[in-house]
């Protein structure tokens, strides 16, 4: 079945497949909750989504129709490596299209075309700690997530209003899932944090560097932190994409040229190009 | 005004003692703490007094003993015995903390302001406005401009990071307060206006206090009863100008003799 000689389907082996479902279901039980679980080394440096990879792996299926996207394209180099290396190593069918995939592993993304039931959302996470920069001390952290003293946040938040007068963070914007524990949702722009909520497809997070696993299930109400009187909202810098005309959609700002010209256009490369009507429907 | 019995007691320890491994720590400590009241702990460098405070504080766990501590609603619980989920609420509450050196009770990478309303965000409060006129009104009343809301302890002199971690500590309104020497390491006159809104919090709040210092001029101002610590022991304890004027014991007197005249 495997592509490649000598490799086991989907590259990992299965005794750590089984390992990595084991994290999985556990996580999907208590969504939020950041599982440990044995993460291997896999032939792409950490930072470039060995925790993504891994999830992906233990996940895919013979039948299963793989997307990866990066920074919300899908013909950047990471996308392209990962994409061939699942199509080499398992054989399985590849798309760029989101709504044909199954599984779709993503960086620093959610696709723009809602997701639907059955489809799995894999990101990739290099910090998994929303705690990290505010608590250096793994074991207290884990004591705060215990017992749900998140006050520290709140002030890390009251410091940007007082200093910039609105909650500066743009990307991993810290979120409450279930009503319970606090998790980062990995590097997206605060502007995806609302489809994270009650999305019909199954959200799994995996980082490789830290070794912890933690999913979000299907219909589970994430809520982004804000005070009363600063509720959450998200940017947009208030044009349409250049190329298809979409004023709903994330915005990359490319630099055209060194006399300062720019052109804001969609960040999701698949969702540009079916608005544009370059992929027959 | 009606007469306080052993049942108002807020704080009620018995037999505490705490080794920690080299015949050093506290030993046989016994007192009650009635509300509104202000007790010194006195003694030399090594007495056990901050150990003492720390144990009453939860930061360390003794090896026997019992503290109970009356809640708000008047049942009388264990600090050492209750969950560590309700120790901490209790701490960020009903219970203050001053540390001797303000760097140890203060973020110091955070703003005035945002230190000021740490426990109120860490007791669910989620409206900035609110938390933000409570963190100015807190300022004034420590005697802090209130145009320093936004700057960082770190630009703060010595006396105003002290009066900042006292405002950080008062501002839910806490029922027990622990200082440790908070008038430690601070310059004389900066040391009197510091112990004059001492005084003039804890009349105003009506708050309780247990108050350590080495520094018997600060003991006669702020405190209404005194333990005298020595070895890890209390040797003597009682009205303050009692203990002061009258010193019983043998060390006591001593201490009070060593007592530069200005």
């Amino acid at each position: 079945m495997s592509g490649v000689e000598g490799y086991n389907f989907a590259y990992l082996d299965e005794q750590t497949k089984r390992m990595i479902r084991r994290a999985l279901l556990k996580a999907v039980a208590v969504p939020g909750y950041q599982v440990p679980f044995a993460s291997r080394e896999m032939p792409l440096p950490y930072g470039w989504g060995t925790g993504g990879i891994q999830v992906t792996a233990a996940v895919l299926g013979a039948d299963d129709t793989l997307k990866v996207i990066d920074q919300g394209a899908d013909d950047t180099t990471n996308a392209v490596s990962i994409r061939r290396f699942f199509a080499k190593t398992a054989g399985v069918a590849t798309t760029t299209r989101t709504a044909e995939a199954t599984v779709i592993q993503t960086r620093h993304r959610i696709p723009e075309q809602p997701l639907t039931e059955g489809q799995i959302l894999v990101y990739q996470v290099p910090t998994p700690e929303p705690l990290r920069w505010l608590e250096p001390r793994e074991a207290e952290t884990r004591v705060l997530h215990a017992l749900g003293d998140y006050g520290v946040m709140q002030v890390e938040l009251y410091e940007d209003i007082a200093i910039h007068g609105k909650i500066k963070r743009a990307y991993d914007y810290p979120v409450e899932v279930a009503q319970r524990y606090m998790t980062s949702p990995s590097p997206i722009p605060k502007f995806d944090n609302p489809k994270l909520s009650n999305s019909p497809a199954l959200q799994l997070f995996g980082a490789g560097r830290e070794k912890r696993i933690y999913a979000i299930p299907p219909h589970t109400p994430v809520r982004s932190l804000d005070f009363e009187d600063y509720p959450f909202d998200v940017d947009h810098p208030g044009q349409p994409c250049a190329l298809c005309g979409d004023r709903a959609s994330y915005l990359d700002e490319i630099v055209t040229d060194d006399k300062g010209s720019r052109m804001f256009v969609c960040s999701d490369t698949d969702h540009c190009a079916e608005r544009r009507g370059e992929i027959p429907q | 005004m009606t007469a306080l019995t052993g049942d108002d007691r807020l704080l009620c320890v018995r037999d505490l003692g705490l080794d920690y491994g080299n015949g050093r720590g506290v030993r046989d400590v016994n007192f009650d703490l009635w509300p509104g009241e202000v007790l010194g702990i006195v003694g030399e460098s090594g007495s056990g007094k901050t150990t003492l405070l720390k144990l009453l504080g939860g930061q360390l766990a003794p090896q026997s003993g019992s503290i109970r501590y009356r809640m708000a609603d008047g049942t009388m619980i264990d600090l050492n015995t209750m969950s560590e989920a309700r120790r901490r609420h209790l701490g960020r509450t009903e219970l203050a903390f001053v540390h001797q050196n303000p760097r140890d009770g203060l973020r110091l990478a955070v703003t005035a302001g945002g230190n000021v309303g740490e426990r109120l965000m860490a007791n669910g409060a989620r409206h900035y406005g609110r938390i933000r006129a409570a963190a100015l009104d807190w300022l004034e009343r420590v005697e802090i401009e209130t145009g320093r809301i936004d700057d960082r302890p770190t630009t703060f002199s010595g006396g105003m990071q002290q009066r900042l971690q006292i405002a950080r500590n008062l501002v839910s309104g806490p029922r027990l307060v622990l200082m440790d020497e908070p008038t430690g390491g601070l310059d004389v006159s900066v040391q009197a206006r510091l112990l004059d809104l001492l005084r003039g919090l804890v009349a105003d709040l009506g708050l309780t206090v247990v108050i350590v210092t080495h520094d018997l001029g600060v003991a006669r101002l702020l405190a209404h009863r005194l333990m005298v610590m020595q070895g890890g022991r209390v040797i003597e304890s009682g009205l303050t100008d009692q203990v002061l004027d009258d010193p019983r014991e043998p060390y006591t007197q001593l201490l009070v003799s060593s007592v530069l005249a200005a």
